[in-house]
């Protein structure tokens, strides 16, 4: 024993300290991972050591590789078990390590810590909770850390505050318990605990600002009375989400909020950011701050000018936020914005950027997009340039293409990008011109042309394998081109250049679209052909589809080739039909009837569910298991019984069918998700509102239809111009014409707007087909709400007074029904009644939750009764708890019997209640300093003691644990752990069950006789302390309440007078225990006297809990 | 909430790497590195923010960083932090670290990372900043410190282990020891004597 001590200290003069680990890993630059290998496997020796300095020192080096990305996970556990040593440097040192532990903490050790005298031991256990902090331990801890947050040491308040933002968001019921504390905080003479309070609540503010209006008065006092700035910027930001709520805060605010400009403002614009932005939304709820407003927009001008360019980011960010309240103002400084968009700072760029989305009017958007384009094609890197195009695309589709008055110029801008080199954004640029081509019916003619021109020039596009996102482009000019083709000019040019050989390279699906859509095309060219009786050029047509599409049908994608073939064979048939002369392009055509409808994204979701229609229930019945067993060698004849029925399907008569037919199409007529045809094209129109007043396109002839090569938007800018200016030219005249009509009646009124937006008329009238809805589809905003958002919970009413179910749960034994998931994986731990016939009730309750357990857990319970008999004259008690896989009965035997009489057994009853094989069995308990568990001679306190049996399934058997005690004259709650092995078939695994193991001070008793002289004389001898208590409400007989003392208390009854007894015990160190009981109408008052107060008075305490639940 | 702390070198080793949420070792690595391609790209006279995209998670992210001499530190934190508030913090954090370490320089950060990670406790807790002023930080830091001198620290473990050996009797011990299964080959001590 000794020399195995000597030989790991003289191990651990050799072992590496952090130090000697980074100057090694320093000196292996060429076999780094080698060498570190070779550390973890040293670190992993040190990690098995007893000494727990090794361990600390291990664990401090596993810090340092997990920084370096080496995965320590496994060493979680030697982790904890450092963090529980008793001195604080090894504690530290294992805390630096949060990430891998906050899996696997067990609150053992944090218990102690939190309540440790030291206050640097209970912060570190705070710093270490803030890391791993779970919904159990939040739970658990919540109590405790409540009541660290008025700690007489500061640097323990401003602690446990901050830790209970985190125990918040874990358990967010603990917030209306703790609130009013955390509100007492707020005013907390520590400045740190202040600011910490201020964080807190900001951060809960942040996301729910309303429940926390009611402290705008207290936040107001702090503000102007806090000197600290991070306070201060914390309390404005908290103001800026409470002001846009209560209009008369802002009010309040502005005075004191202009006075801290006046006091900050010169030496540190930070505070004066954080002012800015109040006075923001300030202003937003009162219209009439405008003068403020031009204040703010003014200096943050001055800030965005500045040559810092982290004051020039901010002032763009401040500005944004006016943007979203006040975007007139910021307009007007739309110079200094296209300014930033030169910035050499990437970010101060897209700062801008995100401001311009919110700048754009109908009458700047063409110059900005302008600008933008300009900043496309000198951008490089391809990130800034992406952006750059999805703000393009972004600023130009916002709120339904509001800002865009000529979309022949949104088209040709969108082509332009399509010239962009390298761009992920394909996909986009795409949407948009499907999206336009068919939202915007009068543009279609002109979109037509363009793409039949991207798809002219397709090889230009798709000529490079790396640009192959923007080939994406080209799936939506082929649809465009063959959806819309009757707008097409030069159809048969288009087909052709669908049809060439390059087309092949393409990716898969967009092959499909251009074959699915060359049929469209074909179809119009047919019919045009045919109208114009070109017969011959009709089969020329045909005859060039059957010549190229076999390089499609040859295709390794799936859906080219299936829909190549497919149309191959039509188009076959096709020329055999014309060989015959027949006209077959209005059946062709018919192929492609009907227009599609663009549907909105979020349709299919708001479809109302009809009543009575029941999601969840079963259409048919799902065969159970069984069933399907017992059928499985029949399915030969069903099989043959189905091909019969198949066979006589044609016999089903007429009028069964006309039957049928009938009742579908009273099915899809109630089916919203069903398409239903209409009769023709024609009637549609005059069917749906809005479309009808489709516009007859007025469109410029000065506007070229058709651009020879690729288009030039710069052109539309130019038309545009000249086209406001006819407008405006024309207006003046009438607004001439009006002023010589109504001289000075609207003078002023009409020189103020002489160019406001509504001015402007769009170049055509352009009708934005709205996206199609289901009928009296839900009104529901909630599309967008994350479900799974944490800090939705915490969006609680803080106002109200708090119920008495809402106390946080104090650390205790859990009963089951309070638990009430059964299925947790965290074992549950349950300390049962112990009057008999309430444990019956309470398994009536669980029986109903846990049907199978019933039995087991009634054998137990048998068991235990039995062992009652057997053990007569001993005491005992229960505690059970169990996991999925064991139950686990513990029953106290004080041995009296032994010599020494300061130890106690255990025994512990394992039951296997799972079906798998449980075998090394160990069991573990945390000693206290009261009680111990006797261990074999040289295993460590942190070793468990190895339960001497495996456990079939469904087999209980029983081993028998020594514990030392101390003193006896408390309760003790020792927690241990049962680990074990589970093997089935699926292999074994590892688990474990956390048990607690409840020491009471009656178990310590052993019911002793005692004769009533003997008491006389004990009473007599004047040694023995006195004490009493008195429990109102017992309602049962005299003789049921001395039975209940006898029996869960241990003692004897030694004489008995009408409703007066004198009762006798002895503790297992000889204590004598002397009580008399004294019954009233309704009420029991029982004297003890005992050598040990401390004893007596637990004891009294104990009755007094069983006899108050009578 | 301030979500990562990370401090790594101009040429992206990581000294200083602590995330507030948890993320796997590899995840971690990819941040770490990733964070420091777009710190790099930067020049040293634009600002101090950075959009990082979803590379947290959400957009709701920001970097915010300084550069001193070879040391990058960057504070990845979200919408409800101040950025000059936090630019702030990096500035006491540094200057900390220089009243603790005397002259910080890398070298510190590599051979006291346990020191860093106490310093870096003290100001900031679960991703919440919990003190702001240096002063009140150093104190307690050297408080620490104090108690655990008091207790040896960490360091003193092979210390101790050698003042046991030097309490043993060594000449009385032979070159090899073979008792059962235990096995000691005992090293040159005579240094020790």
């Amino acid at each position: 024993m000794a020399l195995k001590m000597v030989k790991g200290s003289i191990d651990r003069m050799f072992d590496k300290n952090l130090q000697d680990l980074v100057r090694g890993i320093r000196n292996h630059k060429e076999d780094e991972a080698k060498y570190i290998s070779q550390c973890i496997d040293e670190i992993k020796q040190e990690l098995k050591q007893d000494n727990i300095a090794v361990k600390a020192n291990a664990v401090c080096k596993l810090t340092y590789l997990q920084m370096l990305g080496y995965d320590i996970s496994w060493a979680a556990f030697n982790i904890i078990e450092v963090m529980s040593a008793s001195k604080f440097t090894f504690k530290v040192s294992s805390l630096c390590n949060y990430n891998c532990t906050s899996q696997a903490v067990s609150l053992l050790y944090l218990t102690n810590d939190l309540s440790s005298p030291n206050q640097y031991d209970t912060g570190v256990a705070l710093t270490g909770l803030s890391c791993f902090v779970t919904p159990d331990l939040a739970r658990d801890l919540a109590n405790d850390i409540m009541t660290l947050m008025s700690h007489t040491k500061p640097y323990i308040r401003k602690k446990a505050v901050l830790i209970m933002y985190k125990v918040f968001l874990k358990y967010p019921e603990s917030l209306r318990p703790a609130f009013p504390r955390l509100k007492e905080k707020l005013e907390d003479p520590d400045p740190g605990v202040q600011s910490a309070a201020v964080n807190v609540i900001c951060e809960l503010a942040r996301r729910n600002p309303k429940n926390y209006l009611s402290l705008a008065p207290l936040f107001f006092k702090l503000m102007t009375s806090s000197t600290n700035n991070w306070v201060l910027i914390k309390i404005i930001k908290l103001f800026g989400a409470l002001t846009p709520l209560e209009p008369r805060l802002g009010k309040k605010l502005i005075e004191p909020l202009t006075n801290l400009i006046h006091r900050y403002v010169c030496k540190c614009c930070f505070l004066h950011l954080g002012v800015v932005k109040v006075l923001i939304s300030l202003s937003s709820g009162m219209p009439n701050h405008s003068a403020s407003i031009q204040l703010c927009v003014q200096k943050l001008r001055i800030l965005i000018e500045d040559s810092d360019q982290n004051l020039k980011y901010l002032g763009l960010l401040a500005m944004s936020k006016i943007l979203k309240t006040h975007p007139k103002s910021v307009q007007s400084h739309k110079d200094l914005i296209l300014q930033c968009l030169d910035d050499k700072d990437e970010s101060i760029r897209l700062r801008a950027l995100d401001l311009l989305y919110g700048m754009v009017s109908k009458k700047n958007l063409m110059e900005i997009v302008k600008k933008l384009m300009i900043h496309v094609d000198k951008a490089e890197g391809t990130t800034y340039r992406d952006e750059l195009l999805t703000k393009i695309i972004d600023i130009c589709s916002q709120s339904n293409y509001q800002y865009i008055t000529n979309f022949e110029w949104y088209i040709s801008i969108l082509v332009e990008l399509t010239r962009l080199e390298g761009t992920r954004h394909g996909h986009l640029i795409a949407a948009q011109m499907l999206d336009v081509a068919i939202r915007v019916k009068a543009i279609r003619k002109f979109a037509v042309s363009q793409m039949a021109m991207l798809l002219d020039n397709a090889h230009l596009i798709a000529s490079n394998t790396q640009r192959n996102g923007i080939c994406e482009v080209l799936y939506a000019a082929a649809w465009i081109c063959g959806e819309f083709s009757e707008h097409l000019e030069e159809a048969n040019q288009t087909l052709e250049a669908m049809l060439r050989p390059k087309v092949t390279t393409l990716p898969g699906h967009i092959q499909a679209v251009y074959v699915q859509n060359m049929v469209k095309l074909y179809a119009s060219i047919l019919q045009q052909k045919e109208q114009s009786g070109e017969k011959e050029a009709a089969q020329e047509i045909t005859q060039l589809m059957i010549e190229r599409l076999p390089q499609f049908v040859q295709s390794a994608d799936l859906e080219v080739q299936e829909r190549a073939s497919c149309i191959l064979q039509l188009i076959k048939y096709i020329q055999k039909l014309q060989i015959k002369e027949v006209p077959v392009a209005e059946e062709v055509i018919a192929l492609f009837a009907g227009e599609l409808n663009p549907v909105a994204p979020k349709a299919q979701k708001k479809v109302p569910v009809p009543e009575g229609l029941d999601l969840d229930a079963w259409i048919n019945e799902p065969p159970s298991d069984s069933e399907s067993e017992d059928e499985k060698p029949k399915t030969i004849f069903h099989d043959e019984e189905q091909r019969h029925s198949r066979h006589r399907q044609p016999e089903i008569d007429e009028e069964e069918l006309a039957r049928r037919r009938e009742a579908r199409k009273q099915e899809q007529a109630n089916n919203p998700f069903y398409i239903k045809s209409s009769p023709s094209p024609q009637k549609r129109y005059q069917d749906t509102p809005g479309v009808e007043h489709i516009p007859v396109v007025q469109i410029d002839l000065s506007v070229p239809l058709k651009v020879p090569g690729m288009p030039m938007s710069d052109q539309y800018v130019k038309l545009e111009e000249e086209r406001r200016h006819k407008q405006k030219l024309e207006k003046d005249k009438k607004k001439k014409k009006q002023k010589k009509e109504k001289r000075g009646k609207h003078h002023r009124h009409n020189s103020l707007h002489t160019e406001s937006e509504e001015d402007i008329a769009p170049a055509h009238h352009v009708d934005i087909i709205t996206e199609e809805m289901p009928e009296n589809a839900l009104p529901s905003d909630e599309d967008d709400k994350d479900p799974n958002d944490p800090y939705k919970a915490l969006d609680i009413d803080l106002d109200k007074p708090l119920a008495d179910s809402e106390k946080l749960p104090v650390q205790r034994h859990r009963n089951v029904e309070t638990q009430k998931s059964p299925d947790s994986e965290a074992p549950l731990v349950e300390k049962k009644s112990k009057k008999p016939k309430k444990k019956e009730k309470k398994h009536k309750e669980k029986e109903r939750e846990k049907g199978k357990k019933k039995e087991k857990e009634k054998k137990v319970v048998e068991e235990e009764e039995e062992k009652q008999v057997i053990l007569q004259g001993l005491h005992y008690f229960r505690d059970c708890c169990y996991g999925p896989y064991l139950f686990l009965c513990c029953l106290l035997l004080g041995n009296r019997n032994l010599q020494n009489d300061s130890q106690v057994t255990v025994s512990v009853i394992f039951e296997n209640k799972s079906t798998s094989f449980l075998k090394s069995m160990e069991l573990n308990v945390l000693d206290s300093l009261n009680t111990k568990m006797l261990r074999p001679e040289g295993s460590s306190v942190h070793d468990g003691i190895p339960v001497p049996f495996q456990l079939p399934p469904g087999i209980s058997n029983e081993a028998q644990f020594v514990f030392t005690l101390q003193s006896i004259v408390m309760a003790q709650k020792l927690k241990g752990t049962l680990s074990f092995i589970v093997k089935n078939d699926e292999g074994s695994t590892h688990e474990k069950l956390d048990f607690k193991l409840h020491f009471s001070c009656a178990s310590y008793l052993i019911t002793t006789p005692c004769y009533s002289d003997a008491f006389a004389k004990l009473l007599e001898s004047g040694d023995l302390h006195m004490s009493s208590i008195k429990i109102d409400g017992i309602s049962i007989s005299f003789q049921h309440l001395l039975a209940k003392i006898c029996f869960h208390h241990h003692f004897s009854v030694v004489e008995r007078v009408d409703s007066c007894a004198s009762m006798y015990s002895r503790s297992i160190q000889g204590h004598h225990v002397c009580l008399l009981v004294k019954k009233g109408e309704n009420s029991v008052s029982i004297d003890g006297k005992c050598n040990d107060s401390t004893l007596l008075s637990n004891l009294l305490d104990e009755m007094k809990e069983t006899l108050s639940k009578c | 909430m301030i979500n990562a702390i990370l401090v790594f070198n101009n040429h992206g080793k990581p000294r200083l790497v602590r995330f507030y949420q948890h993320l796997a070792e590899e995840v971690q690595q990819q941040i770490v590195r990733e964070v420091f391609h777009l710190v790099l790209k930067r020049d040293d006279h634009i600002c101090n923010f950075l959009e990082c995209g979803s590379l947290f998670g959400g957009s709701d992210y920001k970097l915010i960083y300084r550069h001193y001499a070879t040391l990058y530190f960057v504070f990845c934190v979200d919408s409800s932090e101040s950025e000059l508030g936090i630019l702030d913090l990096i500035q006491v954090f540094v200057e900390t670290l220089d009243k603790c370490f005397e002259n910080v320089c890398e070298l510190d950060l590599i051979f006291h990372m346990d020191k860093v990670h106490h310093i870096l406790q003290e100001m900031v807790i679960g991703g919440m900043v919990l003190e702001t002023n240096m002063n009140e930080i150093v104190a307690q830091v050297e408080a620490q410190s104090k108690l655990e001198k008091a207790e040896g620290g960490l360091s003193a473990a092979p210390s101790r282990a050698v003042s046991a050996v030097k309490n043993i009797n060594l000449p009385e011990i032979p070159r090899n020891i073979n008792i059962g299964d235990i096995n000691i080959k005992v090293p040159n001590l005579s240094q020790f004597m």
